[in-house]
């Protein structure tokens, strides 16, 4: 490998870090803060991305459809942690497992009897759809690039939010002891009730955000929900910046394994997580 | 001494299962007035729209004839088998030994074909196949009982070289899912490119259903092949597509494929795909009376457009009838039903075919280009391909 495709595949690398950072965020909030234990996390994605397909196609604008988007999924998380979710945080995490086991299922169902089970594409916005020519045979295409930028951006905003706002000083209060933050006169329901609402939305943008991309397709949650586990668990459980170093560091071990040894590619990733719990078993980072 | 109550009850068992049929002899149930059919094919799941496609492609064929296989009714079993191989096995002998059926029409995954092959081989019911390519089946486990009405993994690449070749691209690369239909389609794309004279630059791969493909495009721009040559199927190959184009390599590097890479996602994959050359065993534009006069009928029946699965259930139906109507409906005379199917030509929407000595289609493998959302067909890459068969050794 000469020093160019290097740096090449070291972009490719921190691009698709950075996507699964923006993925594995929402996770481990919900994780970390509440102690819920999400399995429904991918399926928020693969909503994300049927969202983007079935209202850019009826808004006629990719933009338009990601605020519209975001919006539902907003709503979407607030009513969910109402009717359901609000009942499982004191229960075992068995428990909070099945029902989210279970959501896998409705989402899938609801998916195939709204939208089908049809592969879809989605047009990238005329204003990022270039490539950058990087060799003679390669371009970069300029929407991972945004998405990207984009990414960079929800990183800085979270750690904003969590550790120099009031808000965020409530949420990591709640986290930290529940009762008393709640008898400190914290409506700590309303806190928690954001925070998923939140959760869910990160997972549902990111679905959007990648779907002119990765291209719109039953099950697409699954492999992305193992992903994201794995991101969280090495970063430590509710750790935001462990999430990012953790989410940066399996793709660079994803990227460089697929090109130097890609006959183990497909357990590089696995083998770093067990080392990094064998070393520290909280994860890189505890939260 | 026996009750009068405990007698009463005996004989209204008794009386129950002679109703019931428990204690008719075998062959006079088999011999019944309907054939069994049993389905098992996927309903749920990645694969849902194969498994229909395939039912009515079959049903289809069937309905020509006065919905009857040589002269008898029809009975129907159907079990959906989820595309899921663990449980392969114990779906297929739910049809052979709860629901007792003569003929086994099924599948599409590979994993799970090995677990109704399994059940094939021991219990020696029919099974036709109407998609599943995995090679064994017909190779070193062949059987006299399995037909497959679809393809080799290997067949479709088979006719890739030469074609590549013929248009000035002798040093390639080959990327895949590194999983079994992976391997088998590489076989045929191996074969046929270097018979043609080609050189293999790098076999690239990727665990199966990774679709992250960044990594191995930016390699392949490194190292310059004059073409591409690939295997992947679904959603995986819609966004192999549009990263091959959005990567810059369809402008300087043709891309070419077993042909499942462009089936039933050119509308995800929109203009990326353009161009593209494959090559399969039938083409939704395939210009033949024949072709035309089946996508009128069956778009008539089921309001939807076929697809080449929909061409295989329907050969499927057209094997089956064949050999059921040289024994006149009877399938217990398995040795004329396996002669008359072996020896079959099958008049297929894809042109005529018959079948290899291990029961697999000689077929032809058309040569096509992604034009406007739709694979037409611009030539035929190679004539009358017949997989190998490598190990099979029929027990007659």
């Amino acid at each position: 490998m000469d020093f160019a495709s290097f740096l090449i595949q070291l972009l490719n690398s921190v691009q698709y870090g950075l996507l699964l950072f923006m993925l594995a965020a929402g996770l481990t909030l919900i994780f970390g803060i509440m102690g819920v234990v999400n399995l429904a996390h991918g399926s928020f994605y693969m909503l994300g991305a049927y969202l983007a397909w079935s209202l850019a196609a009826r808004l006629g604008s990719f933009a338009l459809a990601i605020v519209v988007g975001t919006l539902l999924a907003v709503a979407f998380g607030l009513l969910l942690e109402k009717v359901l979710i609000r009942h499982f945080y004191h229960r075992d995490h068995l428990d909070q497992v099945l029902l989210t086991f279970g959501l896998i299922y409705i989402f899938e169902e609801m998916r195939s009897i709204l939208w089908g089970d049809d592969v879809h594409g989605v047009a990238m916005p005329a204003l990022l759809a270039a490539s950058i020519p990087l060799t003679d045979t390669l371009s970069y295409p300029v929407y991972r690039l945004f998405m990207s930028g984009l990414c960079i951006v929800l990183a800085i905003g979270l750690y904003l939010l969590i550790s120099r706002t009031k808000l965020g000083m409530k949420i990591r209060a709640g986290a930290f002891n529940h009762e008393m933050t709640e008898a400190l006169g914290v409506n700590i329901r309303l806190i928690h009730a954001l925070v998923f609402a939140l959760g869910v939305a990160l997972a549902t943008v990111a679905g959007m955000i990648a779907a002119p991309i990765s291209s719109v397709y039953p099950n697409m949650g699954g492999s992305v929900l193992i992903m994201c586990f794995v991101v969280v668990v090495i970063g430590g459980i509710g750790s935001v910046r462990g999430a990012l170093i953790a989410a940066l560091l399996v793709g660079f071990v994803d990227t460089f394994g697929k090109v130097l040894l890609p006959q183990v590619s497909g357990m590089l990733v696995y083998m770093l997580m067990a080392l990094v719990l064998l070393y520290k078993p909280e994860g890189l980072f505890k939260a | 001494m026996t009750t009068r109550r405990l007698v009463l009850s005996r004989s209204a068992a008794l009386i129950g299962a002679a109703s019931s049929g428990l204690l008719l002899p075998e062959l006079a149930r088999a011999q019944g007035n309907k054939i069994r059919v049993g389905l098992m094919l996927p309903y749920t799941g990645a694969f849902a729209q194969l498994g229909v496609a395939i039912e009515n492609g079959f049903r289809m064929a069937l309905n020509e004839q006065g919905g009857k296989l040589g002269g008898r009714e029809v009975e129907w079993f159907k079990v959906d088998d989820e595309s899921n191989p663990a449980k392969g096995v114990e779906n297929a002998q739910r049809l052979v030994q709860r629901d007792k059926v003569d003929v086994l029409i099924g599948t599409v995954h590979s994993g799970v074909q090995m677990g109704i092959h399994r059940v094939a081989r021991e219990s020696g019911v029919l099974n036709i196949i109407p998609n599943a390519g995995v090679h064994v089946a017909t190779r070193e486990q062949c059987a006299p009982n399995v037909f497959r009405a679809s393809f080799t993994n290997s067949q479709p690449t088979l006719g890739l070289g030469k074609v590549m070749v013929d248009r000035g691209h002798k040093k390639a690369v080959w990327i895949t899912w590194s999983y079994a239909a992976g391997d088998e389609a590489f076989e045929g794309f191996e074969k046929s490119y270097t018979a043609a004279g080609g050189q293999i630059v790098k076999k690239l791969g990727l665990p199966f259903p990774n679709v992250e493909f960044q990594a191995l495009l930016t390699e392949i721009a490194a190292l310059k092949p004059d073409a591409v040559a690939c295997f992947f199927a679904g959603a995986g190959a819609a966004k192999f597509i549009r990263d091959y184009a959005a990567a810059g390599l369809n402008r300087t590097i043709p891309l070419y494929g077993s042909g499942f890479l462009t089936e039933g996602v050119l509308d995800a994959a929109g203009e990326a795909a353009n161009g593209i050359l494959t090559t399969l065993h039938y083409s939704d534009s395939l210009d033949t009376p024949r072709n035309k006069q089946f996508r009128l009928e069956y778009a008539k029946t089921f309001k939807m457009q076929p697809d080449v699965y929909s061409v295989q259930g329907y050969d499927s139906g057209l094997l089956l009838l064949q050999g059921a109507n040289a024994v006149k409906g009877d399938l217990t005379k398995k040795k004329e039903l396996y002669a008359a199917m072996q020896n079959a030509t099958i008049d297929s929407p894809r042109g005529k075919f018959k079948l290899s000595k291990a029961n697999n289609p000689v077929q032809d493998i058309y040569l096509r280009q992604v034009e406007g959302k739709e694979n037409k067909v611009i030539g035929i890459a190679a004539k009358a391909v017949s997989d190998s068969g490598a190990g099979c050794r029929m027990a007659t």
